[in-house]
């Protein structure tokens, strides 16, 4: 069995922290040790973060992992309370905004202008870059093409739904043309097909080379999108990896999953175990963990036992993310 | 869309000396000093949303030239004239309107820079989405201070022109009244941002109206210092807006000396360590 990479990671900082005195010329985001605390209470523990230019880079975590602090520290607005960071190769502390001004972030929840149109929102945007005018001008045009707020352009922020602020947040984000996009939950909000639409979009910004940051608890998001992401639960990085990688080593190839009626899925736990690298209890169901999910499934009905469903399917990072936070993701 | 590639590569700094001492200046300054470009374009944002409001922008006007009205006309019929603290007997009116003059810049002031900016900063969340950007604690600061100054400075001049109009007018020292009504308004909405910055709720806002209703009614506004008791008389000096009123009234009736320069370094002192004060607070409030 693999060591899980927190327990490792200590000694890994020992060893690193010997070479390095900073940031490599294309880490665009490089933390070691980083840690941020609200009064007694530690948000963030402790982590290291490499992130290289053109990457793009996820952190996937349960609610109050300290996904949202990480990305704040991150976009030069949150300052660490321990550890060093370097964001695009400066230091937060003394050049917030020659850092900022090459970023592009989305937060968590929308902040757009309340007393401003749509259209206002992007142009007055542009303006604290010190983008002039006439730019800005094309450039929204542009963006709320992308967003398909093009018709909304004149109306008022205040009415819009949900989604389309989310749309109008990210447009925001690219005004200034970034360099490297922090994007906090994307696309919680959003229907599908605005989601697939702003996968593509994010897709197509990374092959200009626009550097991505994102939090996500969508795991199709994660697999979809990111070259490398880091599971955090409770302020520390709990595993990291690209998501094949993170499949490859906390997961088996195959997971089957069994359905008994409500109450009965914990009893029969013990008696499969030996079928099994590995079980998970869920209220709702049983899943085994195994290269061979078919054998293990006509195991099951040998042993007598009807489950009212059985289900074979690939291991995900849903999998993966059970195993190392004990939660799933519910979404 | 065309979204270029990033143009500059980023360069490793390196522990450089420079580096190195430039971090420890940051980390002894309390903050990054407010830069002038980027504090206009807050201004700049608030133009954008009273370009649509600016009816709103008239009411601020008609407050004072009501009191002016009722008060000092009204009343004025009824008193006649009034012997200044300086011992120079004048009409009511014209010792009346330079008060509400000042009176004006600090409610204007002091509306803009609590409810204001407390709905922004609270609500709107406004200021969140503006640290993300280049600006700083302190360019916000400074911008909205700005632009309380910039409704200021038009409330005390169309107010000067109607007392001017109404012949209370006295003295070419007038014109000075519009840049002495400028630093009542910095003042007010310096300390008004800073005491912003310490609310809670709403219900705080009863302490604003606490501070500034006495002081408009007691701060040699309707009647000269010498109406009161030795020891009140101390007491009133020590409020903000006496001296502010003072200011005006003296520029405005050009019975001037130097005492103007102890009211306007009184304001000047004030607005200062209320920017300083707003400024950090602001920046603990918003860079958690
Ligand atoms: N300003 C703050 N003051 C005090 N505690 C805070 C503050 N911001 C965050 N926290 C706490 O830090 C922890 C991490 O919060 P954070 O927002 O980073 O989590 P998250 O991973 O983004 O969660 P979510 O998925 O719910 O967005 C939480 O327990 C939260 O209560
Ligand atoms: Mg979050």
């Amino acid at each position: 069995m693999i060591e899980p990479a927190s327990l490792t990671q200590d000694a890994a900082v020992d060893n690193r922290d010997a070479f390095e005195v900073g940031p490599g010329v294309e880490e665009l985001v490089w933390a070691r040790g980083l840690r941020k605390t609200f009064g007694d209470f530690t948000a963030v523990d402790g982590i290291d973060i490499s992130v290289r230019r053109g990457e793009a880079f996820g952190f996937l975590g349960p609610n109050g992992a300290g996904k949202s602090s990480t990305m704040r520290m991150i976009g030069a607005v949150s300052p660490a309370t321990e550890g060093r960071l370097r964001i695009l190769g400066r230091d937060p502390v003394t050049d917030g905004p020659a850092i900022r001004a090459r970023l592009g972030v989305v937060p968590q929840t929308d902040n757009l202008d309340q007393e401003l149109t749509v259209r206002e929102n992007l142009l007055i945007y542009g303006r604290y870059f010190g983008i002039p005018r006439a730019q800005i001008r094309a450039r929204a045009a542009e963006l709320l093409d992308f967003v398909q707020l093009t018709e909304r352009a004149d109306d008022l922020v205040e009415p819009l739904s949900g989604g389309m602020k989310r749309r109008l947040t990210i447009a925001r984000s690219l005004i200034n043309e970034p360099e490297m996009l922090l994007l906090d939950e994307p696309t919680t909000g959003l229907d599908p097909q605005a989601r697939h639409a702003l996968w593509d979009r994010l897709f197509r910004l990374k092959q200009r080379g626009v550097t991505l940051v994102l939090t996500t608890h969508y795991m199709d998001e994660a697999e979809q999108l990111c070259d490398r992401l880091v599971v955090m639960d409770k302020g520390r990085i709990a595993a990291e990896g690209s998501p094949a990688e993170l499949i490859g080593t906390y997961s088996t190839r195959e997971v089957l999953e069994l359905r008994f009626p409500a109450g009965e899925n914990e009893a029969h736990a013990g008696g499969l175990a030996d079928l099994a690298d590995r079980i998970e209890v869920l209220p709702d169901r049983l899943l085994l963990y195994t290269d061979d999910g078919d054998a293990a499934a006509t195991a099951v009905v040998e042993r007598g036992l009807h489950p009212a469903s059985v289900l074979v399917r690939r291991s995900s990072l849903e999998d993966v993310f059970l195993r190392l936070t004990g939660r799933s993701l519910v979404d | 869309m065309s979204l270029s590639p990033p143009l500059q590569p980023t360069v490793s700094p390196g522990p450089t000396r420079a580096g190195l001492s430039s971090t420890l200046l940051a980390r002894v300054l309390p903050m990054p000093l407010p830069s002038a470009r980027r504090a206009s374009l807050l201004v700049e944002r608030n133009l954008l949303v009273y370009r649509r409001g600016w009816l709103l922008i008239l009411s601020g006007f008609f407050e004072p030239l009501f009191y002016l009205l009722s008060i000092g006309i009204g009343i004025g019929a009824l008193v006649g004239t009034v012997t200044t603290d300086a011992g120079v007997a004048i009409d009511y009116t014209v010792f009346v309107a330079p008060a509400l003059m000042a009176s004006s810049a600090m409610n204007g002031a002091v509306y803009d820079s609590t409810f204001n900016i407390f709905f922004k900063l609270k609500y709107a969340k406004l200021y969140d989405a503006v640290l993300a950007t280049p600006l700083s604690a302190s360019d916000v600061a400074a911008g909205e201070t700005t632009w309380a100054l910039m409704r200021g400075a038009l409330y005390s001049t169309t107010f000067l022109a109607v007392m001017l109009a109404l012949g209370l007018v006295e003295s070419w020292w007038a014109i000075l009244a519009i840049p002495a009504c400028i630093l009542i308004g910095f003042a007010f909405a310096a300390v008004g941002l800073a005491a912003t910055s310490f609310m809670k709720s709403w219900q705080n806002f009863e302490f604003v109206q606490l501070a500034i209703l006495p002081m408009f009614l007691f701060s040699t506004t309707f009647y000269p210092l010498s109406v009161y008791p030795e020891a009140l008389q101390v007491v009133v000096q020590c409020t903000p807006l006496y001296h502010g009123i003072e200011l005006v009234r003296s520029l405005v009736t050009g019975i001037v000396d130097a005492s103007i320069l102890g009211h306007v370094l009184y304001l000047v002192v004030m607005g200062a360590l209320g920017l300083i004060i707003g400024s950090k607070r602001l920046a603990t409030l918003l860079l958690k």
